[in-house]
């Protein structure tokens, strides 16, 4: 039987939507303020700049003082976004995300760009494959990976309405438009991409793209598979795991992050404390990528419908008939 | 809470606050008091003649605001606080107690007035300049006040602030240098020496001013004199004695961090009548 194949367009990079989503909140709202660390061409931070020339604040290559600077603006009534590579915000930020804007509760959003191994060419020092599981440690923070542009675009804009501290994570390369613009979004809630029975797929980033995919190829195998866009990591949707754990009696979660601790082991706390059920996990295991086009680190690295298929395939012959 | 300009009401006002330090700590039974007892004439000096703030209306948008960095000091912070009004004076002996409003490091969910909760050493300074951008920005009056200790100035994100402060003229934080010249494992000079110190900041873009720490009266001199420096922050490097006004705590590395037992408090609160 042949089955409807999804179209899946290349759009634009995560971090252009963010730096889009910026300039229309500066107009709207004289109180956002951005800073960032010598990157914002990267960011597309630049955009806000060029129009908010007073509202941007460039910190040099200091993202530590940057992060806290930001905390003191929130402390002062902003709303202000900090941006850099997810790398550098993430590892170099942490401890000022922490004091400052986590235990000292303020309203800074922290968007980290370049996030997963899809930078290439850069490798592994500018790669952020952590960024989720420190995120998901600062108390108190919204953790959220947008899988296209306009996911990116609308979110970041709730982001902005809604008190309290976030870490949003943007990526570099162009990815699959797997939402049309009327899609609704909601912070906390995930999205049913693809409806399917046999099994789920939680996803979020640019591995959403790649699930749908690969629940076209198992559907001419008469697989029916569900994709599930956890673009919130945290407060993770745990109805949305509980119906799918219930509902499909198997789980694979696939994300461009360490499998040790980002979106998989969440996904799998709230099963064990529900619907317990097979369960299966994509990502990176334990190492550093390395250097290449995005394309081939994708590849090599198993961040592709083919290994969501395996992965599939595997906790299918493990699922209680 | 009533302000004052006259030196001798501001001094009787720091040997109360000396009193309320021994006081907490004692009863805590841990707690820093060499730190807080050196900066004991900056905070009265800020809170009771220099700041423009409401202890009744907290949020006042245009408040000046203050910032205790080293936040290992906060008995000093808590005692002014309490002095002012902001919060009850009869709690203070609660210190370090489950609970308490007091706790070991400043914390903004126990107390909303605090301007920021610290405590991990080097995070104050981008704090405050964070908060005078956004006095820039809001075309405000505010001027933010953040205390320093020496030992801390050792952490590199304070020259990443000192930099950015400087560079973006950002004239409307005043920076306070606690420079007592101890720190927890013994002398700043023999653990990591800052001196030339004062040249460091000026080669930073900042306007320096070096006055004793425990004059009152330099001290006004030193916050007009920064209220007044424009295109630039300044950094009032304040030469004080750790443990100032307990004669046996004084310039005694011990007490960066420990608590008197029952003698030393009867000591120190005879000393400090």
């Amino acid at each position: 039987m042949a089955t409807a194949k999804h179209e899946l367009k290349l759009g634009r990079a995560t971090r252009e939507a963010f730096g889009e989503a910026l300039v229309e909140l500066g107009r709207e709202n004289p109180n956002v303020v951005v800073c960032d660390a010598d990157l914002s061409k990267s960011t597309y931070t630049h955009l806000f700049a060029k129009e908010f020339k007073d509202r941007f604040f460039e910190c040099g290559i200091a993202e530590a003082n940057m992060v806290a600077i930001g905390a003191g603006l929130a402390h002062a009534g902003k709303v202000p976004f900090v941006s850099s590579f997810s790398a550098f915000l993430l590892n170099k930020g942490f401890e000022q995300l922490r004091v400052t804007a986590a235990y000292g509760r303020t309203n800074l959003k922290a968007v980290g760009t370049h996030s997963g191994i899809s930078i290439g060419e850069d490798g592994p020092s500018q790669m952020s494959i952590e960024d989720i599981s420190l995120a998901t440690s600062l108390a108190g923070f919204t953790v959220i990976a947008p899988c296209d542009e306009i996911a990116m675009k609308e979110l970041v804009k709730q982001a902005a309405h809604t008190w309290g501290p976030f870490f949003i994570r943007a990526g570099r390369a162009k990815c699959p438009l797997v939402y049309s613009p009327d899609q609704k979004f909601e912070i906390g809630k995930a999205i049913e991409v693809v409806a399917g029975t046999d099994v789920t797929v939680i996803a979020n980033g640019l591995l959403v793209a790649e699930a749908v995919k690969a629940s076209d190829t198992l559907a001419d195998e008469g697989i029916s598979v569900r994709v599930v866009d956890m673009h919130t990591v945290k407060p993770i949707d745990r109805d949305a795991i509980a119906k799918a754990a219930a509902e499909t009696g198997a789980i694979v979660v696939a994300e461009e992050h360490l499998v040790d601790a980002g979106l998989g082991v969440r996904v799998a706390q709230v099963v064990a404390e529900t619907n317990p059920c097979v369960m299966e996990f994509l990502g990176i295991n334990d190492t550093y990528a390395e250097s290449g086009t995005p394309d081939d680190v994708l590849d090599k690295y198993g961040m592709r419908a083919k290994n969501v298929v395996e992965k599939i395939k595997a906790v299918l012959a493990r699922k209680k008939k | 809470m009533q302000k004052t300009s006259n030196v001798a009401e501001l001094e009787a006002i720091c040997k109360s606050v000396r009193r309320s330090i021994i006081e907490m700590i004692y009863h805590a039974k841990s707690g820093h008091p060499g730190g807080s007892l050196s900066a004991v004439e900056t905070l009265v000096t800020l809170y009771f003649d220099v700041m423009n703030h409401k202890p009744e209306q907290p949020d006042w948008k245009d408040r000046d605001r203050f910032i205790l960095s080293k936040g290992h000091a906060c008995p000093v912070l808590y005692a002014v606080m309490a002095e002012c009004g902001y919060t009850p004076k009869d709690k203070l002996n609660t210190l370090r107690e489950l609970g308490s409003i007091y706790q070991g490091h400043p914390d903004m969910r126990f107390i909303p007035s605090l301007e920021a909760s610290t405590g991990s050493l080097g995070l104050g300074l981008s704090l405050a300049i964070g908060m005078g951008l956004a006095a820039k920005l809001d075309k405000s009056p505010a001027r933010t006040y953040v205390v320093l200790g020496d030992g801390e100035i050792q952490e590199g994100q304070i020259w990443e602030a000192a930099m950015f402060g400087s560079y973006h003229h950002v004239d409307n934080v005043c920076c306070i240098v606690d420079y007592n010249k101890i720190q927890l494992d013994g002398w700043v000079k023999d653990i990591m020496g800052l001196e030339p110190l004062a040249d460091k900041w000026k080669s930073f873009g900042w306007h320096v001013i070096q006055p004793d720490g425990h004059s009152v009266s330099g001290m006004q001199a030193a916050f007009a004199e920064a209220a007044a420096t424009k295109n630039k922050p300044t950094v009032i490097i304040a030469e004080t004695i750790k443990g100032k006004g307990v004669s046996f705590m004084e310039n005694n590395p011990k007490y960066h961090g420990v608590a008197p037992n029952a003698d030393e408090y009867k000591k120190a609160l005879e000393e400090l009548q």
